[in-house]
């Protein structure tokens, strides 16, 4: 088994009284896409941003690389952050930079490149998103959901982090939108060696591209494994949303696995 | 952190061996770009030398580091020399091609033109905006007079909750800082006067002073302009975010007029308060004139008062009050307007309150130039 990059251990979050997660443990394993599913309000999103640093956990502890979030230095969680990556629900490209800059700001502000490099590298990874070139001087507000979500995808690339957390990437995109973004993050992630944390609704993103699934009710981690496990599981939840018309339709190469 | 090394060895025949080493990441690029750049395939001594890059020892390769490699590498070969790699790693291999698969120039900026013509460009659209947004502001008030008057013929159809509402917000709340302005201008104005009139011993004419710019200009245009900013401004953004929520379509596919239900409660309790507010104004004007009057000049109260009824005619306050329902429904409506023009970004919510302010003060300050002229012409 490869060796955990996130590794999470009774996990607590609350908004005021109410409480998102509790004694939630996790693993993340190098080199895999984790896909994290849940209903409505259980708080995936929240899970996200609270690995990322957005939000204070009450209580546990997360690990990301081997060190402890809550006890490294300022100094120390700024190195950290340039190793991963985070693509938000619509890209949150900063709407007065051009496509090109946006991807340019990471390397300005952590690592000083000089201009000329920096825009060499900028332009490869607007290629390696599968973007025109016309579209590096383009401003986010000229280009459509799916283009934004790849730039979003290649600012988060910018520094080539060994670790991506996507949040819903494929929501709001067409099927076909959807199903090109799905094949370029599991090539991304093949060709760099990437670690995905994948936040989704789409149940085709889980069967195409996820390697394990977690799956969040409860307050906590249900049960993580490959989709073969989540098929053969009798909770009524996973039951309804793996087994549902919609999930049906999603899975034809695995019918009769789940029944 | 590890670093990323580079070493320049002659190789066989005249040509170029450059071994590469450690970590050829995004961390150490900068460097490595440095030594690289220096290096450079056009070099006049080595027009044409081969060039044998070895990866032998590196260790970690990430995208940033194999453009490096591979535009070292591309750089020579365009100049009509032999250059290769050595000692890859099946996984280098891999990350060198994935690179050379996306060598595509893009362009950073959009192209800029020259100085004097985007100059000449902002001018030529600015004075075009100018004229659109009165066109539309003009249309605007035919709209709102339009519904009202449909609303005065079928009065049930008025919104009274969110009209009082709105007075509640835009009057009410605002009563401590009109006030407390409007006194310390009342102030102000009594010192400065005094100043300047003890000069003449006429410093008994304060009143006049106070009384006449209080009551016909003072209070009435600072009172226009705190609501400009603080209530026009909160109508365009209201109503903005609205608009950005695709509330104010949905208003409509319910077949419910934004104009009724949205812009007509803001106006009409605009108009309402600010009178309100501006008489309020007027009496913390003179009460604090009155009080620096008390205070600085030894003018009792008595005094000031008698003095006042001498020096202004009912006509004096009616001039002010007269602006008052004008300006309240110039800011109303450049609030609403600006709210209702703010495309679907939240950026544009900011841009269009901005602008609303700007505008509401600016309407105001022209008509009460024109107000002033006005009453001049007819001899009050």
């Amino acid at each position: 088994m490869a060796e955990a990059i996130i590794k999470i251990q009774g996990l607590k979050t609350q908004f005021g009284d109410q409480i998102i997660h509790q004694d939630l443990d996790l693993e993340v394993r190098r080199g895999e896409i984790l896909g994290i599913v849940g209903g409505s309000g259980t708080g995936k999103s929240v899970l996200l941003r609270t690995i990322v640093g957005l939000n204070r956990p009450a209580a546990g502890r997360i690990e990301v690389f081997g060190e402890d979030l809550s006890k490294i230095t300022p100094a120390e969680r700024l190195a950290l952050e340039q190793r991963w990556g985070v693509l938000f629900q619509d890209g949150a490209l900063f709407s007065s930079l051009t496509v090109a800059q946006n991807i340019e700001v990471p390397m300005k502000e952590h690592l000083g490149m000089p201009p000329r490099l920096r825009d060499e590298i900028a332009a490869l990874k607007i290629a390696m998103v599968g973007l025109p070139p016309e579209a590096g001087s383009k401003y986010p507000s000229e280009l459509s959901g799916g283009m934004r979500k790849r730039a979003g995808l290649a600012r988060s690339l910018a520094l080539d982090p060994d670790l991506i957390f996507l949040d819903e990437p494929t929501a709001g995109l067409d099927p076909i939108g959807a199903a090109n973004f799905d094949q370029l993050i599991r090539q991304l992630q093949e060709n760099l060696g990437l670690t995905v944390f994948m936040v989704t609704h789409d149940l085709d993103s889980l069967h195409a591209i996820c390697d394990r699934i977690a799956v969040l009710a409860d307050k906590r981690v249900l049960v993580v494994g490959p989709m073969a496990d989540m098929l053969r599981h009798e909770h009524p939840w996973l039951r309804e949303y793996f087994h549902g018309p919609r999930a049906r339709a999603a899975q034809p190469k695995l019918e009769g696995v789940g029944g | 952190m590890a670093d990323g090394w580079l070493k320049l060895a002659g190789g066989e025949g005249g040509g170029v061996l450059l071994q590469a080493g450690g970590h050829w990441d995004a961390r150490n690029v900068t460097h490595l770009d440095r030594q690289l750049r220096g290096l450079g395939p056009m070099d006049a001594a080595q027009p044409k030398s081969d060039l044998t890059l070895d990866l032998g020892q590196v260790e970690r390769l990430d995208t940033a580091g194999a453009w490096l490699l591979y535009r070292t590498l591309k750089e020579f070969r365009d100049s009509g020399a032999r250059a290769e790699y050595a000692g890859l790693s099946p996984a280098h291999a891999a990350m060198l091609e994935v690179v050379a698969a996306n060598d595509q120039p893009c362009e950073i900026e959009p192209p800029r033109s020259w100085a004097l013509i985007t100059i000449l460009d902002h001018l030529g659209r600015g004075v075009l905006d100018v004229a659109e947004e009165a066109k539309q502001q003009i249309a605007f008030l035919g709209l709102i007079l339009a519904t009202l008057a449909g609303t005065l013929r079928h009065p049930g159809r008025l919104r009274l909750v969110p009209l009082v509402y709105h007075m509640e917000k835009v009057g009410l709340n605002a009563l401590p800082i009109v006030g407390l302005i409007s006194f310390l201008i009342g102030v102000v104005l009594a010192y400065q006067g005094a100043t300047q009139l003890q000069r003449f011993g006429a410093e008994i004419f304060v009143v006049n002073l106070i009384a006449v710019s209080v009551l016909r200009e003072i209070a009435i245009l600072l009172t226009a302009i705190v609501v400009a900013g603080r209530s026009g401004s909160a109508f365009t953004a209201e109503i903005g975010s609205m608009v950005v929520n695709e509330e104010v379509d949905a208003m409509r596919t319910l077949g419910l007029d934004p104009i009724e239900v949205l812009v007509l409660p803001r106006v009409l309790a605009l108009v309402i308060t600010l009178p309100l507010l501006a008489f309020f104004a007027d009496m913390m004007g003179l009460f604090g004139g009155m009080l620096m009057c008390w205070g600085a000049l030894d003018i009792s109260p008595g005094l000031f008062l008698e003095r006042l009824q001498g020096a202004i005619s009912p006509w004096s306050f009616w001039v002010g009050m007269i602006k008052a329902p004008v300006f309240a429904f110039l800011i109303a409506m450049v609030g609403c307007l600006e709210g209702l023009r703010v495309t679907r970004s939240a950026e544009s919510v900011g841009q269009q309150t901005t602008r609303s302010v700007v505008t509401g003060i600016f309407l105001v300050i022209v008509f009460d130039a024109v107000f002033s002229i006005f009453f001049a012409t007819v001899g009050v």
